[in-house]
């Protein structure tokens, strides 16, 4: 577990000497504060029962002087370690940030979303208190015992002896309520974390939830976790309810001990009354800091676990090789497979993949769910990296390119067009944020954005994203098409990017693109035969492999796995000629 | 589109160059916290009164508390007074007895006010939740359509939540610190009243001190909670969007905008730090003026012999004991004020009515045959923006009813209509000869079927999934229902088959297999008349073969609405009504469309030059 802490160690190293200063000023602190029962033994000793009241004001000015002080030194500590805290924070933040914008694809094929931001927010919080105010509580709960405990030896020693014979027994139950509370605890998060994704389920499938008027049993699903999560903080309360007034309890038998032990000293003139009223006062001062014990203890674990979950993601490892990263000119555009295969998990998704790209020329990838046209595409950009055979861009092996000065000069058009919440134009230049505003229009204008764009009552000021203007499926994709071609890429990458677009807008798309990508080169993965016929080179892919190749009329001829694809969407022309019509169309044709 | 987000944003930027480029943009919520307001106070205290058993119990178990907090330091008091300076054995045994019983009460009853207030507390949060998520349940499509499904959820969860403290220890807690205050207060003048007053004049100057203190805390910790929300939009957006970022190579710029809002975080939170950290010593300074104040005077009445020395020790753990309720008053106080800006935003939800709902005659409609009648029906779904206007077909039973036209048409509009998610504002809806809006609500959704372009997998197994509507199906009958529609190959096919678990969303599955499902789901459900809302996602052709089977069977003796973009759905159907801005422009068969040479025939022969 001490591990978590070196391992981290490189965050709070820099701000140490903040928490030592801080250290130091609660250890004078936690002094002034014993001397406040320490004054009032002199108090009543010397004015009320000596009688000296000369030495009254001296002392009452010590207190509020002592207080004043103690003051000063406590917002230093507690504000210092808060810094501390913050400054620790501030950069373990910044790391985990930097860090997941540079995790490996892979990584993000696994995670939830939900989880990572948990991890962002909550876990980094509970790290960053250990450090605000954790580690100050702690220290302040030893030295007020520590201190008090000698300063009741020098008082009375039989009293001080009779007060440690109980520090056992708080000691023991801070720890087991510790122990049991942990698991409480991760029930409570538990079932709030059920609560929420059913809650979150149920809102996005709202429609769904209506058509089949399905309202009663999504109460009653609600109400189950509703419950479950009720019953866990009443757990927690039960646990509550037997520690805290036990605690409590030690604390008060403890003064009446002192009374009763004390009184007797007093009787038999062992001791003066004063020093018993003194004592009593350094009883009370070390009670509350005690019963926080199981709490202080509970932070300090909650830290460690949180601390976990942080080295998970900023300890991932890289999958791909850095060592040979050195090439950063400009690419020409031609790709080059050989013998290429790639295994996740025990499965190879690709194998044996050979081809070679020149630059001008359009490879379109065709096949079925699965069959590792995605992957293949990622291994341009060098998202992962192949596991055997060897992908080479303009004669140089991938791994030599520096990865990003690659991606700079490779578009990606993704499956998904995921918007950002800003304007349009921003979203636009993403990849180029100092664009000009001519080039942005002009790529709008290739991927066939401009006009839609110019008929927004906000034109390229609109904004989008998660909270902004609803743009169709077909609108996104073409805006992020025009991000892709704003990169001026020696190679673009369109994974099914204009799949929601009508085949009219798609071809004159097309069009524009071979005019701007000329003398580079362009793959199209894409299920419609309309959308990569023209392509100088298709490939088929089925199971990883690629099973045909050539150009539309070569694999037309060859009646393989191309032409029965084609078969089953032009299935309908016959149909379509039988009712009479001359035209003819894909079954997959889209109207409106 | 939120004008807000943009005014605000226009403030910031300080100019258009700015606002165009800006790397991201990310609206603040609404105002977080309000000032004091009695009716919304005294509403949510209105969420308490169904447990009075449980209140009353809390209470006196509070006072329990109460009582040793405040006769405890008497006790010890009189035990130096007059057992210990007088030597007296018995009497010292006898105070060392009561006080023993005392704390053992104390410690029942402690227990007893964590449990019983936890648990009132845990109740109304429960309770308000419930009752929020029933109500939202109720709430009519256009709520929904009006705002992202987070903002919903941060209400049902993040607000209900941020009033458990006020509820679980804040109610009782300052009942328990009012009394407390007042039971010194009248203790410590019955002891002596010249020694109170001396002693308690700071008071007056502590609660404005820390009045003051306490409403620059609260707007401090108001910038904090802003600029955290910020942070944590952009982190779940910009996870979201990472493999466009690592692709884009946009990691630098995006790490300047990141360190920046951190920068600032970090700065808004010191801030507040330095706001709040100095209350707790200010209260400890006014303590100790007032202990100075207390012996000052104190030691001059006992030289006079007006008090004893334990009256002193007495009154001086009295003083000690003042200064908490004050601080933890505080401290509900600031918990209030966040409470009304949460319960303000919950009980808005509870205050919106649903726009369609059952009227008072409504009547169960019997078993459907699948008649369906537009009759002149108008709709707009805010003033001015006309969706539909003056639209009447007839569909008869068993009819497939294709909608075609572009995006904004009114095709959606026509199905939001039919399934009653909202009312038409003019005409009426007819199934059977029955007007749809005097038939109750469950009664005609329980009979029509809907499946939506964008399908979605509820988290479960795929049995599940099919079963969701209709849950008394058996095992068998699910996998008929899949084998009907041509899923049944591909579920068979999935790791654990029919009990596959699909997570988020569905995210295992792709697009054309989750329509599948729902094909399933629907043809399981078996309604009468059956809406659908075909999938213009990219589908592998294979998959979308199946789709064709499958629809095929699904859409066989059922008066079915299409809205079409395959031309084999369309060309199969009875009747194609073709909309454009909100109106029928052509309706007939493809034949006789096509024949017609009309606008359906333009958007057909529009897709055709690219395929020659």
């Amino acid at each position: 577990m001490e591990g978590v802490y070196r391992r981290l160690s490189r965050f709070y190293r820099p701000y140490l000497r903040l928490l030592y200063v801080s250290l130091g000023l609660l250890v004078l602190t936690t002094a002034l504060q014993l001397a406040y029962p320490y004054l009032l033994k002199m108090i009543v000793n010397r004015v009320v029962i000596g009688h000296h009241f000369q030495a009254l004001l001296p002392l009452s000015a010590a207190i509020l002087l002592a207080s004043m002080v103690k003051g000063v030194f406590n917002f230093s500590q507690a504000y210092l370690a808060q810094v501390f805290g913050s400054k620790t924070a501030f950069d373990l933040r910044n790391a985990l940030y930097k860090k997941l914008n540079h995790q490996p694809f892979s990584y993000y094929d696994n995670v939830h979303t939900g989880d990572l931001m948990s991890r962002m927010t909550a876990d980094l919080d509970a790290f960053r208190m250990f450090f605000a105010f954790g580690i100050n509580n702690l220290m302040s709960l030893g030295l007020t015992v520590v201190l008090g405990i000698s300063m009741m030896l020098t008082m009375n020693w039989i009293l001080a002896l009779v007060l440690t014979a109980l520090m056992p027994i708080l000691a023991v139950t801070a720890i087991r309520f510790d122990r049991q509370l942990h698991p409480v605890f991760q029930a409570v998060r538990r079932t709030l974390g059920n609560l929420n994704s059913g809650v979150q389920e149920n809102l996005m499938g709202m429609r769904t939830v209506k058509s089949f008027a399905k309202e009663s049993f999504e109460i009653d699903k609600f109400n189950e976790r509703n419950d479950a999560y009720y019953g866990a903080n009443m757990q927690a309360t039960k646990l509550w309810r037997k520690f805290f007034p036990f605690i409590e309890l030690v604390g008060n038998i403890g003064v009446v001990l002192i009374l009763m032990v004390g009184g007797w000293l007093v009787m038999s003139s062992h001791m003066n009354l004063g020093d018993l009223v003194a004592f009593l006062s350094v009883v009370w001062y070390m009670i509350w800091p005690m019963s926080q014990l199981g709490f202080f203890l509970n932070n300090w674990t909650q830290a460690t676990a949180a601390g976990e979950r942080l080295l998970e993601i900023l300890e991932y490892p890289d999958d791909l090789d850095a060592s040979d990263e050195q090439i950063s000119q400009s690419v020409q555009g031609k790709v080059e497979f050989r013998n290429v295969g790639v295994k996740m998990g025990d499965k190879w998704v690709l194998s044996d993949i050979n081809f070679t790209a020149e630059p001008g020329q359009t490879i379109a990838l065709l096949g079925l769910t699965g069959a590792g046209k995605t992957t293949l595409t990622s291994l341009i950009a060098r998202f992962r990296d192949a596991t055997e055979g060897e992908v080479l861009i303009d004669g140089i092996p991938i791994r030599s390119w520096n990865r990003h000065a690659l991606r700079s000069q490779v578009g990606v058009a993704f499956q998904d067009p995921f918007l950002f919440s800003t304007t349009i134009f921003a979203n636009i230049a993403y990849g180029r944020p100092h664009a000009k505003v001519e080039d942005v229009r002009r790529a709008a204008a290739i991927a066939d954005a401009a006009e839609f764009i110019d008929e927004l009552p906000e034109g390229y000021m609109t904004l989008v994203g998660e909270r902004g203007m609803g743009l169709s499926g077909g609108q996104k994709q073409r805006v992020a098409l025009a991000r892709a071609i704003l990169l001026n890429p020696s190679i673009l990458i369109l994974d099914d990017a204009t799949s929601a677009v009508d085949m009219e807008t798609e071809y004159e798309i097309q069009q524009a693109l071979q005019k701007v990508m000329a003398g580079r080169t362009t793959f199209i993965i894409a299920h419609r035969i309309s959308s990569l016929k023209r392509a100088d080179q298709i490939l088929v892919l089925d199971g990883g492999r690629i099973v045909e190749r050539g150009t539309h009329e070569e694999l037309l001829a060859s009646h393989g796995l191309y032409r029965h694809i084609f078969d089953m969407q032009f299935q309908d022309f016959a149909s379509m000629n039988d009712s009479g019509e001359t035209a003819q169309t894909g079954t997959e044709g889209h109207i409106g | 589109m939120s004008v807000n987000a943009k005014e605000q944003v226009r403030s910031e930027a300080s100019n258009r160059e700015e606002l165009l480029r800006a790397p991201f943009i990310y609206r603040d919520d609404e105002a977080l916290e309000k000032s004091f307001q009695f009716t919304l106070m005294k509403r949510l205290a209105s969420y308490m009164r169904p447990y009075p058993g449980l209140m009353a119990a809390a209470f006196c178990a509070t006072l329990g508390n109460l009582a040793v907090t405040l006769i405890a330091p008497y006790l010890v008091g009189r035990t130096i007074d007059t057992a210990i300076a007088h030597h007296r054995v018995h009497a010292l045994l006898a105070y060392g007895a009561i006080l023993i019983g005392l704390y053992l009460l104390n410690f029942a009853a402690s227990s007893f006010r964590i449990y019983l207030t936890n648990q009132l507390g845990q109740r109304v949060i429960q309770g308000l939740r419930r009752e929020l998520f029933v109500h939202v349940q109720g709430l009519s499509s256009d709520f929904f359509d009006a705002r992202p499904a987070g903002s919903i959820l941060v209400r049902i969860l993040n607000d209900v939540n941020s009033l458990q403290d006020l509820f679980t220890n804040g109610v009782i807690n300052s009942i328990t610190n009012l009394f407390t205050l007042i039971g010194i207060i009248a203790i410590m003048f019955s002891l002596n009243w010249q020694l109170s007053i001396v002693t308690l004049v700071v008071v007056p100057f502590m609660f404005m001190l820390s009045l003051r203190l306490t409403i620059q805390i609260r707007r401090a910790w108001q910038q904090v909670r802003l600029r955290l929300s910020r942070i944590n939009a952009h982190l779940a957006e910009g996870i979201q969007g990472m493999r466009v970022t690592e692709s884009y190579v946009r990691q630098d710029e995006n790490q300047m905008f990141f360190e920046k809002m951190n920068r600032d975080y970090m700065a808004t939170f010191l801030r507040a730090q330095r706001w709040s950290i100095p209350f707790g010593p200010l209260v400890d300074l006014t303590g100790a003026l007032g202990s100075a104040l207390l012996f000052w005077y104190g030691v001059h009445l006992l030289h006079n012999g007006v008090v004893t020395v334990g009256l002193l020790v007495a009154f001086a753990n009295y003083l000690g004991n003042f200064w908490t309720p004050i601080g933890q008053l505080g401290q509900v106080y600031n918990q209030i004020l966040v409470a009304m800006a949460s319960s303000e935003r919950i009980f808005q939800y509870l205050d919106t009515q649903a726009n369609v709902v059952d009227r008072d005659d409504a009547i169960a409609l019997p078993p459907i045959k699948g008649k369906v009648e537009f009759r002149s029906v108008g709709f707009s779904y805010e003033e001015g923006r006309r969706a539909l206007s003056d639209v009447s077909f007839e569909a008869l039973p068993g009819q497939t009813v294709a909608l075609v036209g572009h995006t904004g048409a009114g095709k959606s509009t026509v199905i939001n209509l039919l399934a009653r998610f909202y009312d038409p504002t003019e005409g009426s809806i007819l199934v059977d000869g029955k007007d749809i809006a005097k038939v109750s609500l469950d009664s005609l959704r329980s009979q029509i079927g809907i499946v939506l372009q964008d399908t979605f997998i509820f988290s479960g197994t795929i049995m599940d999934n099919i079963r969701y509507g209709n849950p008394a199906a058996s095992d068998e009958e699910v996998k008929a229902a899949a084998r009907a529609v041509y899923a049944h190959e591909f579920i068979e096919n999935l790791p654990e088959g029919y009990h596959t678990e699909v997570r988020e969303r569905g995210s295992r599955l792709s697009q054309g297999q989750r329509q599948l499902i729902s094909f399933a789901r629907a043809i399981l459900a078996d309604p009468r008349i059956l809406i659908l809302d075909e999938a213009t996602a990219s589908i592998d052709t294979y998959t979308e073969h199946l789709i064709q089977k499958g629809l095929n069977v699904l859409l066989e003796g059922r008066t079915a609405f299409v809205v079409a973009h395959r031309l084999s759905t369309i060309r199969d159907a009875h009747q194609i009504l073709v909309f454009d801005g909100g109106r029928i422009v052509e309706r007939g068969t493809h034949a006789q469309l096509m024949a017609h040479g009309g606008y359906y025939y333009d958007l057909v022969a529009a897709q055709y030059k690219f395929l020659a």
